[in-house]
């Protein structure tokens, strides 16, 4: 079984969603992500929720989960498109124990919050942080970056 | 009967809590009722880091990862964005990868070993039987690339450098000697009657909630699933080479145990089929120190505590535009919790010790 097969399985069952294919990934819109999450767990396999993690694009965020498929041996890579005034995405928890702490992780680090999610705390930085570290605008006094070595501009 | 909740806490200054992890148990006497872990004493965000440095700059922060598997942590880190930018490794470094990183594997797993006994109360012996036995590995990548705990020795596209003349032959008496050891660590430990009633069915980790919690390498395999990336996958060389995969059958304690014990032999088994077939060539890396890319990969490497991640995005620049490493013993230790409802508090250090975490590469 290929991604494109996937890709056909999930358009048979949901007609109205909109999919990107990327070359090796799936672009999920934020509403319908909980709907085709559940629809992999349950009918296609996908056992294991290997990663979730989270890219700053600037003007919008990307949630990215890697599912694995142990009798397909196939890995599925969903992408989730997060607007910056809107950086809610429904918690995968109910199919997937392990969302529970890669979920926090991408709370803490990026401040997208998951919805329903059991228990959203910070799970490295201390709990009365307000900063989002892994956010391309974040900037302390005590952060600075590297310079860039000469002949490595651009 | 007065029931009393009592909350303590274990760590974050415990010898036994592997590292700097708090866990905040919740008692009934001596019974555990609840427990949540809290998590970053360790954390250094090593993922902000990457994102300033380039690529080949990044390479010995991935030792301070999981600092008892620095090799697998290289090769991970290389491997990963080897896949991103399509670079080719000679055939001699390609072996020497795999030596090194099996080597690291049973130092891993030794460790492992060793402090699970101490944490059984088989006070000192095992331990030192087991470092006693690291110390040689540890010395054979003193030789190799000059660094006891940190190796720094992957490059992307290859090796910083060849291994020393005649280390073949300390690496072979190695593993002569360490055939003869295995079988004392079973004699002495293994059936050991104290040994299998302090860890024989405490903590058993049933093979659907291990699934879906993303538990990997030795503690999956321990609940029974024959699932090794190394074999099911094979990135490198691993193709080439005869091995089994272990496998427990309950998922308790001793079965975690047991399979890191057998694990051993079998990496010793791969180290001794790469050295017989070990080419000529220059393993040193032909890669500019500088480059850049554009796309991104995601690659899993079979650490000695489960299937290690790197997902890297590239935009083009000199540094990485993303780094997430997704660690297995993040993972490993989510279970927790799940495992220990209802043990004593001594059977606690019994199941986390037979997790076998690495704060390092937890918090980052």
């Amino acid at each position: 079984m290929q991604i494109n097969d996937i890709l056909q399985k999930i358009k048979e069952k949901f007609p109205s969603l909109e999919t990107v294919a990327l070359p090796n990934a799936l672009v999920i819109p934020q509403s319908s992500l909980f709907e085709v999450a559940g629809f992999l767990k349950n009918e296609m396999d996908f056992e294991n929720c290997h990663c979730i993690t989270a890219v700053d694009r600037k003007d919008k965020m990307e949630v990215v989960y890697h599912l694995y498929s142990t009798c397909n041996r196939l890995m599925l890579t969903l992408k989730t498109i997060v607007e910056l005034n809107d950086l809610t995405v429904e918690s995968l928890t109910p199919f997937w124990k392990s969302a529970n702490w890669l979920e926090r992780e991408v709370y803490d680090l990026f401040g997208i919050k998951f919805l329903n999610h059991p228990d959203l705390r910070r799970i490295m930085n201390p709990d009365d942080w307000t900063d989002f570290p892994l956010r391309k605008d974040f900037k302390r006094l005590d952060f600075i970056p590297r310079p860039q070595t000469m002949g490595l501009k651009g | 009967m007065n029931q009393e909740e009592l909350i303590i806490n274990m760590g974050p200054q415990h010898p036994s809590t592997h590292g700097v992890l708090y866990l905040e148990l919740k008692l009934n006497g001596e019974i555990v009722l609840d427990c949540k872990p809290h998590l970053g004493y360790l954390h250094r965000s090593i993922e902000k880091i990457a994102e300033n440095r380039t690529y080949t700059q990044f390479i010995p922060f991935t030792d301070r990862l999981d600092y008892l598997a620095s090799m697998n942590n290289n090769l991970g880190y290389c491997l990963a964005v080897e896949k991103l930018l399509n670079v080719e490794v000679s055939p001699r470094a390609q072996y020497i990868r795999v030596i090194t990183a099996e080597l690291n594997r049973v130092a891993s797993h030794l460790v492992a070993i060793g402090t699970f006994a101490q944490d059984l109360g088989a006070y000192a012996t095992p331990l030192f039987y087991a470092f006693r036995d690291r110390e040689k590995i540890v010395e054979i990548f003193d030789e190799i690339c000059g660094s006891r705990l940190t190796y720094n020795y992957m490059r992307i596209g290859g090796l910083s450098g060849d291994m020393t003349a005649g280390m073949d032959k300390s690496i072979k008496d190695f593993i002569a000697y360490e055939r003869k050891m295995l079988v004392e660590y079973n004699e002495l430990l293994t059936y050991n009657a104290i040994f299998l009633a302090r860890s024989k069915n405490i903590g058993i980790l049933p093979k659907e909630l291990a699934l879906n919690y993303s538990v990997t390498g030795p503690n999956l395999r321990a609940s029974g699933v024959k699932w090794d990336l190394r074999k099911d996958e094979p990135y490198l060389l691993y193709d080439k080479f005869n091995f089994e995969v272990p496998t427990g059958i309950v998922g308790d304690a001793w079965d975690r145990f047991k399979v890191r014990l057998e694990e051993i032999a079998q990496s010793l088994r791969i180290i001794e089929q790469a050295l017989g077939a070990l080419p000529e060539g220059n393993p040193i890396s032909k890669v500019n120190r500088v480059f850049r890319g554009t796309g991104e990969s995601y690659m899993r490497t079979e650490n000695p505590r489960g299937e290690l991640g790197f997902y890297i995005v590239a935009e083009g620049g000199f540094n990485p535009y993303r780094c997430k490493i997704r660690s297995p013993s993040f993972s490993n230790l989510a279970v927790l919790p799940e495992l220990i409802k209802g043990l004593n508090v001594s059977d606690t250090v019994c199941v986390l010790g037979s997790l076998d975490i690495v704060m390092g590469e937890i918090d980052r």
